[in-house]
């Protein structure tokens, strides 16, 4: 029975897709999203995925979003069961008044059926049986004919599967014409059997996606270190990190190559272990390369030694780490923010370390760029925080952007000639004032500029030294680099509230997109929030004035333990108090729904509690 | 400890070799290791050998992993960058040194505890990745600087200067190497220099993973009765296979040698080896029958030296990868970033 009527919608809904691993399922389902892509209708598409190669049941979720939501919605709108496994759970996910479209060739008993819901049958496997003799074929055809039904009901324009078919099997027209012909079997099934008012669920031609491009963040992040001039890529493979490195390989063989020789002008190494592949960037970086390795939480854990000696002796290293859930093994196939304290602290004794928060992909190309550059300026490791969200998803964002004139910040080197001019050269000596020396590289010269690289204390002369002073000495030098750090890190972005108010709140990285829906849809409801997303640690004296400004700030994070809100009150001393946490970290990607109701509800509560005193 | 520096002025007539370098330029600050240390006469051997191959000091890197051995490295060329890194992890820091500049020389340093112990994995994998380098194991059986712990090359049975006995089987670094591929392996004692010194010239000459095993007795806490790995019992149980000597030029005609009895190999660098054979039945660029000739020796309580394993025509790490010739970290922005030209097509191509 429905409550309410079929849920009816015009490009603003969600389509979650049910699988089994490994059944091929995941082409046909980008299609799909990348078929209303090009109809000018922004989506926004997320793998749900176990750890496993085949067999478990896998989800792509698309939210079809004209007003370009793209962070996870929440909720389902029509949900496209084909795993007999989930089918129960799956049946239970839709929304009152959504749609449910099913494989009916096995009956299914009207009790297994939910009656507030649109059930849509389609025998795709008969279909598929009738149509098809070889097993593989019946099951990949399966997916696009299932896709021909959907662009039915959806009335999406086929002629825009058939370009990107076209795009897809260039040079291979049998394979561009069997996959034409299975969704027309698809399209002509449902014409001839669906009544085209049973779908109230429609996509309509827009100009909403202007020119956006649709990219994973892991290969913007390769990309981001082919265009900031990394030439030493050495790695560990670890999900969601591994595609990082391949897609650094696969930018380096079109665009690295000596045009003449064909000699590569980079080199990846895959290593024995993380700990290897830190150690090869540290080897590198101080050898005068720009390098980076890409890892995950675990991989973090087990760089931890090497990061303390790249932050102690001063050695440039750029980490990109796509965080998944932990602790430990956590959940390698979700998502989570919980490696910031992990991170920003990582090494035995005083260490503080630069993270950076790519928001999207657009931002993973610019701070993998950016970190290069800014290693070699502070010459200590920096870390650039993705995350499985943003890593492993296509995502629309703004096109990549490189100015003409722009260089390669290399940093404080001393070359030959400035020692054969008599420059002063001490390895760990403050001479401009903010705390970042000067280095040299091996080989640089004869007899002037070698030093011994060290974990040990050191004078400014790179000397051996336990003497107390020389210690706290060059300890505070580096609080003292930590400090100019601030000043070139990326700055955060602040967005005001349509009308004044008292609360603000604190984000960053991939809650970026649930939290901007967020914020229009508390506005609307009278709840009008300033916004800050921060961008970088160490956090910019911009931070510090933002929570001053308000009487309470919510901060919203991925993880459990709010580790962004304990380093704002560790770092620039904020009553706890002041600092509201807003936790989601069950591995999903957060949503807006989530955010809006753990944010009313917050308010909600303040306030009885505020009018009982007044009343009282 | 401190740092002391040594005394700057030379004396003015002292030798020069070819390339204008005294001595005196390979040497380091004074070394703070016990007096009768093994590791001093390597660190002298090592200044030696690049003395007389006449290698510019600062175009060498020497990376050192944590231990007395590792220590060892401020001892000698003074004029190099150098690089003391963490526990057993030299080999990755030294990989990721030599992708970024191929021009240099590169000198590990590493001890028993270093490489066998916390660092046997990434011993084992820069062998097999051939990283072109020299990674001498100063090797004492003995942890030094926490007093007196067996290492893992101690051999079961030896006895520790407490008197505790050695229970496990020892790892032969020399072995392990030949089978990961290394490409010039070699065993010496820090006591006979005469050995030393040509093995070292030889494996810096060579341009693949090198690795020297120096038998290295540690006088405070390995140098006693029951020890395999003293001066006395190295010296009595040293079976080398053969002595080598190096020739950077055109080797001069001896006679005086048996037929049969000499081998001479050029090296990729134009550098010429003359192995003379000292155990008739020993063939150097045979690997099975170097690892068995060892274990067999091993077992007799002998300690075999000499060039053990040797591929005259290795491929190293940079040949695998098909890097330019150039030091990567040498590379101009132009070079390296494809600029936004190339951006513009891949923005279209993500549409």
């Amino acid at each position: 029975m429905h409550t309410r009527g079929p849920i009816a919608a015009i490009n603003d809904f969600v389509v979650k897709f049910a699988n089994v691993n490994g059944s091929g399922s995941a082409s046909a389902n980008e299609l799909f999203a990348r078929s209303i892509l090009r109809m000018g209708v922004p989506v926004s598409p997320r793998n749900i995925f176990p750890s496993n190669i085949q067999g478990l049941p896998t989800w792509y979720e698309v939210r079809v979003t004209e007003q370009c939501w793209l962070g996870r919605r929440g909720g389902v709108d029509m949900m496209v069961a084909m795993n007999p496994q989930t089918w129960a759970q799956d049946l239970k996910e839709i929304d009152s008044g959504g749609y449910l479209l099913y494989d009916s060739t096995r009956p299914v008993a009207k009790s297994d059926l939910r009656t507030d819901i649109t059930v849509i049958g389609v025998p795709l496997t008969a279909i598929c049986n009738d149509t098809y003799s070889d097993v593989r074929q019946r099951q990949l055809f399966k997916n696009i004919i299932c896709l021909g039904v959907l662009s039915w009901l959806f009335e999406i324009d086929p002629k825009e599967i058939e370009r990107l078919f076209g795009e897809q099997y260039r040079g291979k027209e049998a394979l561009l014409a069997s996959n034409v012909r299975a969704l027309n079997l698809g399209r002509d099934y449902a014409r001839d059997n669906i009544d085209p008012a049973t779908c109230q669920l429609k996509v309509r031609r827009a100009d909403a996606v202007g020119d956006r491009i649709f990219v994973e963040g892991n290969n913007a992040t390769a990309l981001g270190c082919v265009y900031g001039g990394a030439t030493v890529c050495a790695w560990y493979p670890i999900t969601p990190s591994t595609s990082v490195a391949e897609a650094f390989q696969s930018y380096c063989k079109k665009l690295r190559h000596d045009p003449v020789t064909g000699e590569a002008r980079y080199a990846i190494v895959q290593a024995e272990d993380e700990l290897s592949a830190v150690g090869m960037v540290i080897g590198g970086a101080w050898n005068g390369a720009r390098a980076f390795t890409a890892t995950s939480g675990p991989g973090i854990s087990l760089m931890t030694e090497f990061i303390g000696l790249a932050y102690f002796a001063e050695i440039p290293a750029v980490i990109i780490d796509v965080q998944r859930g932990g602790p430990s093994t956590g959940m390698p196939t979700r998502t989570q923010q919980a490696d910031l304290i992990s991170c920003a602290y990582a090494s035995n004794g005083d260490t503080k370390h630069v993270l950076l928060f790519p928001e999207d992909p657009k931002e993973c190309f610019d701070f993998a760029a950016a970190a290069l550059d800014l290693a070699d300026r502070l010459q200590t490791p920096v870390f650039v925080m993705s995350d499985l969200d943003i890593g492993m998803n296509f995502r629309l964002c703004k096109p990549f952007e490189w100015d003409e004139g722009r260089t390669l910040d290399r940093g404080k080197v001393m070359t030959a000639a400035d020692l054969d001019a008599g420059k002063t050269f001490g390895r760990y000596l403050d001479v401009d004032g903010d705390g970042i020396p000067y280095r040299t590289f091996p080989g640089t010269h004869p007899t002037k500029g070698a030093y011994f690289t060290r974990g040990t204390s050191k004078n400014r002369y790179a000397g051996y030294s336990e003497e107390g002073s020389v210690y706290v000495d060059n300890m505070e030098r580096l609080l003292k680099k930590f400090e100019t750090a601030k000043t070139l890190v990326p700055a955060p972005e602040r967005r005001d509230a349509p009308a004044p108010t008292r609360h603000g709140v604190i984000y960053f990285g991939s809650t970026s997109p649930s939290m901007e829906e967020a914020l229009d849809r508390l506005a609307a409801s009278g709840v009008p929030l300033d916004a800050l997303r921060v961008r970088a640690f160490p956090f910019s004296d911009a931070v510090k004035d933002f929570i001053d400004a308000h009487d309470s700030v919510f901060v919203v994070e991925q993880n459990r333990d709010g580790q962004l809100r304990s380093m704002l009150v560790n770092e620039i001393g904020i009553d706890p108090a002041r600092l509201v946490p807003i936790l989601h970290y069950d591995g999903t990607p957060i949503t807006a729904r989530f955010i809006v109701k753990a944010i009313s509800s917050h308010l909600e509560q303040t306030f009885s509690i505020e009018r009982r005193l007044i009343h009282s | 400890m401190t740092y002391i520096a040594k005394p700057k002025l030379h004396h003015p007539a002292l030798p020069q070799n070819e390339a204008g370098f005294t001595r005196r330029d390979y040497e380091g600050t004074i070394s703070t290791l016990c007096a009768g240390c093994g590791h001093d006469s390597i660190s002298a051997a090592i200044i030696h050998a690049c003395f007389e191959l006449n290698i510019e000091p600062h175009r060498v890197a020497k990376l050192s992993g944590i231990g007395c051995s590792s220590k060892s490295p401020t001892y000698f060329l003074g004029n190099s960058h150098g690089f003391n890194t963490v526990h057993g992890r030299m080999p990755s820091v030294l990989t990721g040194a030599n992708l970024a500049n191929r021009e240099l020389i590169y000198l590990g340093v590493s001890g028993d505890g270093d490489s066998a112990s916390i660092g046997l994995g990434q011993f084992a994998h820069v062998m097999r990745r051939g990283v072109n380098m020299l990674y001498v194991v100063m090797n004492n059986g003995v942890y030094g600087l926490t007093k007196g712990q067996f290492s893992a090359t101690a051999d079961r049975g030896s006895r520790s200067k407490k008197g505790a006995v050695n229970a496990d089987a020892p790892i032969d670094l020399a072995s392990l190497a030949i089978l990961m591929g290394a490409t010039f392996v070699a065993r010496s004692f820090s006591g006979d220099k005469t050995q030393l010194v040509p093995l070292i010239k030889a494996a810096i000459a060579h341009e693949g993973a090198a690795i020297l095993d120096v038998i290295s007795p540690c006088v405070a806490f390995n140098n006693h009765a029951g020890s395999t790995k003293s001066y006395d019992y190295v010296r009595e149980h040293n079976e080398a296979v053969n002595r080598l000597d190096i020739f950077t030029g055109q080797p001069p005609i001896r006679a005086d040698y048996a037929p049969g009895t000499v081998t001479e190999v050029e090296q990729h660098d134009g550098s010429v080896l003359r192995l003379r054979k000292l155990d008739e039945a020993y063939d150097p660029s045979d690997k099975a029958g170097a690892l068995a000739h060892i274990q067999e020796h091993h077992a007799a309580g002998e300690i075999v030296t000499g060039l053990l394993y040797f591929d005259p025509t290795p491929g190293d790490l940079h040949h695998g990868l098909n890097t330019v010739k150039a030091p990567l970290a040498s590379l101009a922005d132009g070079e390296l970033c494809p600029g936004p030209a190339v951006l513009a097509k891949i923005n279209a191509g993500l549409r």
